[in-house]
């Protein structure tokens, strides 16, 4: 198949499972009978609405090629962080340091990605807004909670915008005998560890009997967690012909992605549950936030860009 | 009247886009009744974000309290707190002889509802500064009106005192239980009690 083939075949197949459950969704609903309501049921429709329109996106930006992508990402990260600095407290010394979060290293970021300068793009934020926005806060001549403060703004980058851009910055990895396919790269990542926060909710929703840390997320369970991992690993394993991967390279590489996605909603609900929130915002209906959507893909991209670049690029 | 309405719902709705905000109503659902707001003040912007919060109808008859001293410079603003926002203007720098509790009683007594920022003033730091006593006179003079606390989330940090461009932070306000005065109570028991309930609605502190 040509690489547009592909993606069309992938993006009908994932809207068919999309009719799919969003006939179950209504068929749970119209067992519950007229009248009834329950919250469980409403919400998952709500999050079956708000994938439509997830994949939706993710389709039309697919659509635009490797800027659409971009601009579709770097939107990601500006909501995500946007959602994270809402939520932190910092001070009136930092503002300056946030405008340059905002308005100058996230767009760079990005920027570098679309004009390939890898070399840049890998240390733009570990070093150099690593250096410079401690700076920054610190000519705003306030002491209080200082490396705490620093350590936020710094972690919010990281986290929104450095982590998330190595999404499409798969873009730009040229592996001998796919070019022209990275796009699949992207499907492969975002469906394996997308699937794999689905399937820990299915199998948690029915299986679910053992918490797994309830001081952290009260809705997590061992039983969510195995069962959820293991059969997105399997899906990872079974699109393993849209990537350069053998099934078996793809299987070990879907089961590690999907590991790291499950630590980074863990690691964020920490930070939630230490601000006191359910969620990080109200962005998508039923799912909360857009950081609470894209949390495990901000564990799992540089981690999949790096095998893929120390393995597959020579 | 057609083109003050049209300047408020934009108004409204850009100061809403911006700030993505989002209004939780801890204390009962919104009401028609007459209420005094009393949100926390930090940026200039605050009364226009608790004001585009209120549902359409509610924004209609409530009123923003206003200092005469700043909206009254020049044309701009000051078409658009007498006809745009049907603000309650207040002398700040006349004293008594201007009887400011009079003036917002009047707006009660017609049916209005009022946005009153307690505190007097804009809060440059964190937490929330005493309040002045206006709030308390007001409540004597108007026994039967409900006052509710509004915490403002944010927009003083996206927005503080001599930036030119926002910080794109998304802002909250939580509205809260209603108090009123209480029979026999004074005016430090309740500006006491009436701060501690608008600070319980901000979010925990680091």
């Amino acid at each position: 198949m040509n690489p547009d083939a592909t993606l069309i075949t992938l993006f009908a197949s994932v809207f068919g499972v999309l009719a799919l459950a969003s006939s179950i969704g209504a068929l749970l609903k119209w067992r519950l009978g007229a009248g009834q309501s329950s919250n469980v049921v409403d919400n998952l429709n709500a999050r079956i609405k708000a994938w439509w329109w997830m994949i939706g996106l993710l389709a039309l930006a697919f659509w635009g090629g490797k800027s659409g992508v971009i601009a579709l990402f770097a939107f990601i990260s500006f909501q995500c962080l946007r959602e994270f600095i809402s939520v932190t407290h910092t001070r009136i010394g930092d503002h300056k340091a946030l405008m340059w979060c905002f308005f100058f290293f996230l767009p760079l970021q990005y920027w570098l990605i679309a004009i390939d300068w890898y070399g840049l793009f890998s240390i733009l934020i570990p070093v150099y807004a690593f250096l410079l926005l401690p700076i920054s806060s610190a000519l705003g001549a306030d002491t209080t909670r200082f490396l705490e403060r620093a350590a936020k703004v710094q972690w919010g980058l990281m986290i929104c915008v450095y982590c998330i851009s190595h999404v499409p910055a798969l873009l730009s990895l040229s592996i001998p005998g796919f070019a022209g396919r990275n796009l699949q790269l992207i499907v492969f990542l975002v469906l394996t560890v997308q699937s794999s926060d689905v399937f820990q909710y299915i199998w948690g929703k029915l299986f679910g009997k053992h918490k797994l840390s309830p001081e952290i997320s009260p809705s997590k369970t061992l039983e969510g967690l195995i069962g959820g991992v293991l059969t997105s690993t399997a899906v990872g394993a079974a699109l393993w012909w849209i990537t350069p991967f053998a099934a078996w390279q793809a299987a070990l590489i879907a089961l590690t992605i999907n590991i790291l996605g499950f630590f980074g909603g863990f690691v964020l609900s920490a930070i939630k549950r230490d601000r006191g929130l359910k969620d990080w915002g109200s962005m998508i209906e039923g799912h909360g936030g857009m950081l609470d959507r894209v949390d495990s893909i901000s564990f799992s991209a540089p981690i999949f860009f790096h095998i893929v670049r120390y393995w597959w690029v020579p | 009247m057609a083109l003050e309405n049209f300047i408020a719902a934009a108004l409204c709705s850009f100061a809403k886009l911006l700030t993505g905000v989002r209004a939780r109503w801890l204390g009962g659902l919104p009401d028609k009744r007459v209420r005094i707001y009393y949100p926390n003040h930090r940026s200039h912007g605050d009364f226009l974000l608790v004001w585009a919060s209120l549902p359409t109808p509610l924004r209609k008859s409530t009123r923003p309290v206003a200092g005469a001293d700043y909206w009254l410079q020049g044309k701009l603003r000051s078409y658009l707190i007498h006809r745009v926002f049907h603000g309650v203007l207040i002398d700040r720098l006349g004293g008594r002889s201007a009887d400011p509790i009079g003036h917002m009683s009047e707006a009660l007594v017609a049916g209005d509802s009022l946005i009153l920022f307690p505190e007097g003033t804009r809060n440059l730091g964190d937490g929330l500064l005493p309040f002045k006593s206006g709030l308390y006179h007001l409540a004597r003079a108007n026994p039967l009106v409900e006052m509710v606390p509004v915490w403002i989330e944010n927009l003083g940090r996206a927005m503080p005192k001599g930036c030119l461009v926002p910080l794109p932070l998304l802002c909250t306000l939580t509205f809260g239980q209603p108090i009123t005065l209480q029979a026999g109570e004074n005016k430090d028991t309740f500006l006491a009690r009436a701060r501690q309930a608008l600070l319980d609605l901000a979010p925990p502190a680091d």
